[in-house]
């Protein structure tokens, strides 16, 4: 009994903690143009949408019923299998962060539980058709949508404003985009900090803590409010320098159409039962703004570095965990272990990311010094970096996965970063 | 396995035309209210009431397609 509970009491740690990196990995969604256009002070930007995500988390009552859509057989489902889960999607979202990258925070955590449940149970636990339709098909109609949205978008700005005096419309185009940055926001507290709701109460269920089908008590609810807006508060600098400036420059006009795409994008898709990612989506309508506009380029090595991300993401997140898992099924010692890999690679890939610090003062340096070199906007010093690190992350054999992790991390070049090491604190 | 190409399509469908609505009504208030503003400076003739009544016009019409996507949110 003792047992469960404190492995209960470490699962619910972990999902907090995902929370938390979910929101500052997140950030950048709402807030990356929005900074990038000067439309809000880097501060005023992060603590808004942390308010709103705060907020978001009270908003819907529905919890989602299930944390994997019907990706795996959540029938008998055991609370190691969440740990090994969240650890490896927790480790996903430090890697990608670190290196600047966008990626989906819920892609990590299905890849999490598939990993795990294939370690746990074997293939039969996973739904391979739900898998192409849930994450493959959307992970390419999201930026294509949102693209296209945003730069058929753009255009018309461009065109119905031709004549307009660009430092006249500038103010308005900037309250526009505060405006759909803060519907992105709200949207994202709802969905993201429900499912961080969803992981505990299904860890307290299997616990013996909460009857099958219970709503999550109110201490669940305000806690994964909580995290996921101090998390969103902290602000994933490095990513919100890529998506910001990294991607493409943006002008009010851009920034508007790429952010009102967005917002539109994700109600939308969320409403009419084809669920897209938000990061994909704003990646996406982030691009197709940039090439609306005369003129305006794409920094395809960037974007080239994130797709790698995109498609690393469920396999990576997937090693790790089954690894994690793989060890959690040793016994007691195993979860320890787990745990300590945990935090040693978390505190090892925060103590990286102080070697070149991204923080709200300069997350909108770019030109030649930052984005013509590649160097500064992701902290790493050429291409091959991104993906030979991520490769390193993967390609071992999946027991060792957590700590193959940590050592790829270390030598991991990159930088910066104003990030506390919270997620180190499990 | 089955795609649900009908929802795939609607998704494409509505965000395109919602957006570039959305965005273009903005564009158009923001560009009247521009216009006027430069216009008044000169003369406060009509055309510079008739841009601003219809940039309130636009605005007004975004307004309340955020309060939907807050309804959508909630709901």
């Amino acid at each position: 009994m003792e047992h469960i509970t404190l492995l209960l009491a470490i699962v619910i740690a972990t999902a907090l903690v995902f929370d938390f990196t979910n929101g500052f990995h997140d950030t950048a969604n709402a807030m990356a143009t929005t900074i990038s256009t000067g439309a809000l002070k880097p501060k005023t930007a992060v603590a808004m949408s942390a308010v709103l995500n705060l907020v978001g988390a009270f908003l819907s009552v529905e919890v989602a019923k299930t944390i994997s859509g019907g990706l795996i057989n959540e029938e008998g489902i055991r609370t190691e299998v969440i740990f090994a889960a969240l650890v490896g999607a927790i480790l996903w979202n430090l890697l990608t962060w670190l290196l600047g990258l966008p990626s989906s925070s819920s892609h990590a955590l299905f890849g999490g539980l598939i990993g795990a449940t294939l370690m746990s149970v074997g293939a039969s636990g996973v739904n391979g058709g739900v898998v192409v339709t849930k994450i493959l098909i959307p992970a390419l109609a999201a930026p294509l949508v949102a693209g296209v949205a945003a730069l058929l978008a753009t255009r018309l700005t461009f065109r119905l404003g031709r004549h307009a005096d660009d430092k006249a419309t500038a103010k308005g185009y900037r309250a526009g985009q505060i405006a759909s940055a803060g519907l992105v926001s709200l949207a994202h507290g709802t969905n993201d900090a429900q499912k961080t709701m969803g992981v505990i109460t299904l860890a307290l269920v299997t616990g013996g803590v909460l009857a099958p089908g219970a709503n999550p008590p109110l201490w669940v609810i305000v806690s994964a409010g909580v995290a996921i807006a101090l998390g969103t508060y902290l602000g994933g600098w490095r990513i919100i320098r890529t998506m910001g400036t990294g991607l493409t420059d943006l002008r009010p006009q851009q920034g508007f159409a790429a952010q009102t795409s967005a917002a539109t994008v994700i109600l939308a898709s969320s409403h009419l039962g084809f669920s897209l990612s938000t990061t994909q989506s704003c990646s996406g309508a982030v691009m197709g703004a940039g090439l609306g506009r005369k003129g305006g380029v794409v920094r395809w090595s960037t974007a080239t570095r994130m797709f790698v991300a995109w498609g690393l993401t469920l396999p990576a997140a997937g090693l790790v965990a089954a690894g994690a898992e793989f060890l959690t099924g040793q016994g007691t010692w195993g979860v320890t272990v787990v745990a300590v890999l945990l935090v040693a690679s978390s505190g090892a890939i925060w103590y990286a990311s102080r070697r070149k610090p991204v923080d709200h003062t300069n997350v909108t340096e770019t030109g030649a010094g930052t984005a013509g070199t590649d160097a500064g906007t992701t902290g790493v010093p050429e291409p091959a970096g991104v993906v030979t690190t991520a490769v390193a992350a993967v390609a071992p054999p999946p027991v060792a996965g957590t700590a193959q992790d940590l050592s790829a991390t270390i030598q991991a070049p990159a930088g910066p970063a104003g990030e506390p090491a919270r997620t180190a604190s499990v | 396995m089955n795609i649900d190409w009908a929802a795939l399509g609607a998704v494409f469908g509505v965000s395109l035309a919602a957006t570039v609505a959305l965005v273009g009504l903005f564009a158009l208030g923001v560009v009247s209210l521009a216009r006027q503003e430069s216009a008044g400076a000169r003369s406060a003739g009509g055309a510079a009431r008739t841009g601003q009544v219809l940039a309130y016009a636009c605005f007004a019409l975004c307004a309340a397609a955020v309060a939907y996507g807050i309804y959508l949110i909630v709901a």
